[in-house]
């Protein structure tokens, strides 16, 4: 759809402005009016994002859409309108408060370089609540809350987001004869791009400070911080850049039913837990024996346990398979326990040590001295010729447990492992596994460890 | 055909399907696994993820992108709400639809990250300055994560307020079989969009004016202040007054169409057990195996925790002398059954141990 652009003499509205005499957001304002004005954008294609304080008022006293937020979040709202609707022209203005309370979302923005240009009305204290200090307020000033001279070093803001890739940072004051080109030139620049404008409070820095026009210029020398135009790059705007990358994207990707091509005679739930180490593959192990079950027409459900850690620790999964839909409610002591490592052990011991006679707990030679009531089965991949990759023992484990337990066909085993991702890593895993026999070989019969549980 | 799947996964087929085409998060255990998927798949469907710097940045970015046409969600867990708070204040005052999915873990401060609770059913509900009332989504499985996320969307458009998937650990990471078919048809929500004239409306109360968006034919004025229906700040009484009772009745006027709840009633029952989110399913398998061992149960688990289902907690108690409410924290959702519950026993089981309450020990309790 065209929309015909219908450009307005003046951005401003009739509504005389409610700041002190003297104040800097004024003139600021009808530069910014002035800029739109040179820029001739429909208004209704304009959103001001306010920040809060007093220049946080700034955009009742303009004829284009508004969005008037949180204090120091102006910039993510703006970041989202301009993610959504990149075509839109959207202008933050905060006061220096806003940069202080919101210098996270500063940063960010800026290193990103969404389009949008935040307006900075940088008069070195908050005005609106009381002449306190911000954290743009130089060294030795005073203010409300630093009566005995500021001891913290001003926040160099254009420097902040220059370093941090800005597309355009521009420096001046209120006063500047060239901010309306300087505001013109950052909207249509289309990176991030932020103009620092210092500018009087003469309610409370000017009384408190003896402050001058001639004060703004003097005090950036004294501290290093440069005006003008200090950073222009050639940026790539970052909602066309995302477009661009989603453009060559697959489709959404769409859900992977299961088969079922086997059939098992399961007539009870089974739990079994497996328990190992985090980072060594137990959760994907433990999915592809729910898997399995699911290609067998039954059902299953895995809950996982681990610590906040990602490599190191235990990882225990859950697994109830049975013929009838599962509730995941917890298992507090399993049919099953498979145990694969000295994390996941010390882990279950409790419950392995709960374990009844009835259950079966199936693990490596280097635990065979593990106490428990239940019946234990090891199983000792040197028996195997193929070598198992430190990082399959658990499906391994599970493999043999399977197989040992017949809950379903191995067929339905080795499918669901050759059908995901790791395919062949997973059926030779599958293979060694079934090929394992456990040392006792007195377990055969379906559901043996289910006794008593349903 | 059946599927494999977690409640996580079920939540981002049920945005994508409702039409979701924003989101934002920034990364939290039990919840990153959404903004994986998210992130995944949202640009494959012609929508926007992305991670902001913190949350803070994240839901205000859902927030501007919303006013801006999006259909917005993002998910977080405890900690992250506790960051949303002041935002979740912008999105009622401003009239904002909006889906926020809280991925409880358990207790205050960082917690216990990757165990389950239910610790934030009043959080959500009072979760930020004013006392004005969110909508509260509960889903108790995989499937129902998939169509309360769908419905959630529905209703923040239909309402124009933040509403609520209340989830957990287990339920957004637990694995379960699920029928193919058995996931209800979605249809995206036509969201009505003002053009023209004032940007909100409070009377009559109930009402709702529909969504004004930013880059249509006419300036849109946007406020998290009090203000008039042009969106221009006042302090005029009676116009702050009407803004503020409107928060209230656009919601608490449509309780009926928001009521959600699986009601599984018996005339004879003397004890009613009643639950919602994970702890639903031990509810559901309490009810059933006590039925089995002779006892008069009814059963009820609530889906829309917020507004309080009155004419379901008021139908479900009628000729019962007993409720029986386990929850994963202690007795925070107890309260509100208490308040319908008369000379009514009311019982919590209560867990706060990071393990799931089993049907087994609702059962000791009802005897």
């Amino acid at each position: 759809m065209t929309v015909a652009i219908t450009p307005l003499r003046r951005y401003r509205n009739e509504t005389p402005y409610p700041f002190c005499p003297g104040c800097g957001h004024s003139s600021i304002l009808d530069t910014l009016s002035e800029a739109l004005v040179g820029l001739a954008v429909d208004p209704a294609q304009v959103v001001i994002v306010s920040d809060i304080g007093c220049a946080g008022l700034s955009d009742q006293y303009f004829d284009t859409s508004a969005f008037h937020g949180l204090h120091g979040r102006s910039i993510t709202y703006a970041t989202g309108i301009k993610l959504a609707r990149p075509e839109l022209t959207v202008i933050v203005v905060m006061g220096d408060g806003g940069t202080g309370i919101g210098g996270a979302h500063l940063i960010n923005a800026a290193r990103r370089n969404i389009g949008i240009t935040v307006l900075v009305f940088n008069n070195l204290n908050f005005g609106m609540t009381g002449g306190q200090h911000s954290t743009t307020t130089p060294e030795g000033a005073v203010t409300t809350t630093t009566p005995g001279g500021n001891l913290e070093h001003p926040l160099d803001i254009c420097a902040t987001v220059g370093v941090n890739g800005a597309g355009y940072v521009y420096r001046g004051t209120s006063f500047s004869p060239d901010l309306a080109e300087r505001i013109v030139e950052a909207v249509r620049h289309p990176g991030f791009a932020l103009l620092d404008v210092w500018e009087l409070c003469t309610a409370y820095y000017v009384p408190a400070n003896k402050f001058t026009r001639r004060g703004l210029e003097s005090t950036m020398e004294r501290l290093g911080f440069h005006s003008g135009v200090l950073f222009k790059r050639d940026v790539v705007e970052y909602a066309a850049a995302y477009r661009e990358a989603a453009a060559l994207l697959p489709r959404r990707t769409s859900p992977r039913p299961i088969p079922t091509e086997h059939a098992s005679a399961l007539g009870v739930s089974v739990s079994l837990v497996v328990a190992g180490s985090a980072g060594a593959k137990v959760r994907s192990a433990a999915r592809l024996i729910g898997e399995a079950a699911i290609r067998s027409g039954l059902w299953s459900a895995q809950r996982d346990d681990y610590p906040v850690t990602v490599k190191t620790g235990h990882s225990v999964s859950e697994i109830v398979i049975g013929p009838d839909p599962i509730t995941p409610v917890g298992v507090t002591i399993p049919d099953v326990a498979v145990i694969v490592s000295d994390d996941g052990l010390s882990k279950v011991l409790p419950m392995i040590e709960a374990m009844p006679a009835s259950g079966l707990v199936v693990t490596f030679p280097e635990f065979a001295d593990v106490k428990t009531r239940a019946h234990l089965e090891v199983v000792d991949p040197s028996e195997v010729e193929t070598r198992v990759p430190k990082a399959q023992r658990a499906l391994v484990l599970l493999a043999a447990t399977v197989a040992l337990l017949d809950l379903f066909p191995v067929g339905a085993l080795l499918d669901a492992a050759g059908s995901g991702p790791f395919a062949d890593e997973n059926r030779a895993a599958v293979e060694a596994g079934l090929a394992l026999r456990p040392r006792s070989g007195t377990i055969g019969s379906p559901g043996a460890g289910t006794e008593g549980r349903s | 055909m059946r599927e494999y799947i977690d409640g996580s996964t079920a939540i981002v087929r049920g945005a994508l399907d409702a039409g979701c085409s924003f989101f934002a998060g920034y990364p939290i255990t039990p919840a990153s696994g959404i903004l994986m998927a998210m992130m995944r798949e949202l640009p494959r469907a012609g929508g926007i993820a992305i991670q902001g710097e913190d949350e803070i940045a994240s839901i205000g970015m859902c927030i501007g992108a919303t006013l801006a046409g999006a259909r917005a969600m993002t998910a977080t867990s405890g900690p992250g709400i506790s960051l949303y708070s002041e935002n979740i204040g912008l999105a009622v005052m401003g009239e904002v639809p909006l889906v926020i999915v809280d991925v409880q873990r358990l207790g205050p401060s960082t917690g216990g990250a990757t165990t389950v609770s239910q610790g934030d059913v009043q959080f959500v509900r009072w979760g930020t300055a004013g006392g004005f009332p969110v909508i509260v989504l509960a889903p108790s499985t995989i499937t129902e994560s998939y169509w309360l996320t769908a419905r959630a969307f529905e209703l923040a458009e239909r309402f124009r307020c933040p509403v609520f998937l209340l989830t957990d650990k287990e339920l957004a990471t637990t694995l379960g079989t699920v029928e193919s078919d058995s996931f209800p048809l979605v249809q995206p929500w036509t969201r009505q969009v003002g053009a023209q004239g004032a940007p909100y409306r409070y009377e009559p109360a109930a009402d709702v004016a529909p969504l004004h968006e930013f880059g249509r034919d006419a300036t849109v004025r946007f406020t998290g202040s009090t203000h008039d229906t042009r969106g221009f700040i006042t302090k005029h009484p009676p116009t702050v007054d009407a803004l503020n009772r409107h928060l209230s009745d656009k919601i608490e006027g449509h309780r009926g169409e928001i009521e959600l709840a699986d009601a599984d009633l018996v005339d004879a029952a003397d004890t009613l057990i009643l639950g919602y989110g994970i702890t639903g399913g031990a509810v559901r398998a309490a009810v059933r195996e006590g039925r089995r061992r002779g006892l008069r149960l009814s059963g009820l688990v609530i889906q829309s925790l917020w507004p309080v289902p009155e004419t379901a907690l008021d139908r479900a108690i009628a000729g019962i002398g007993r409720i029986v409410v386990p929850e994963l924290n202690l007795g925070l959702y107890r309260r509100e059954v208490e308040r319908f519950a008369g000379d009514r026993e009311v019982i919590g089981v209560n867990r706060v141990d990071g393990e799931l309450i089993s049907p087994e020990q609702i059962l000791e309790v009802v005897g």
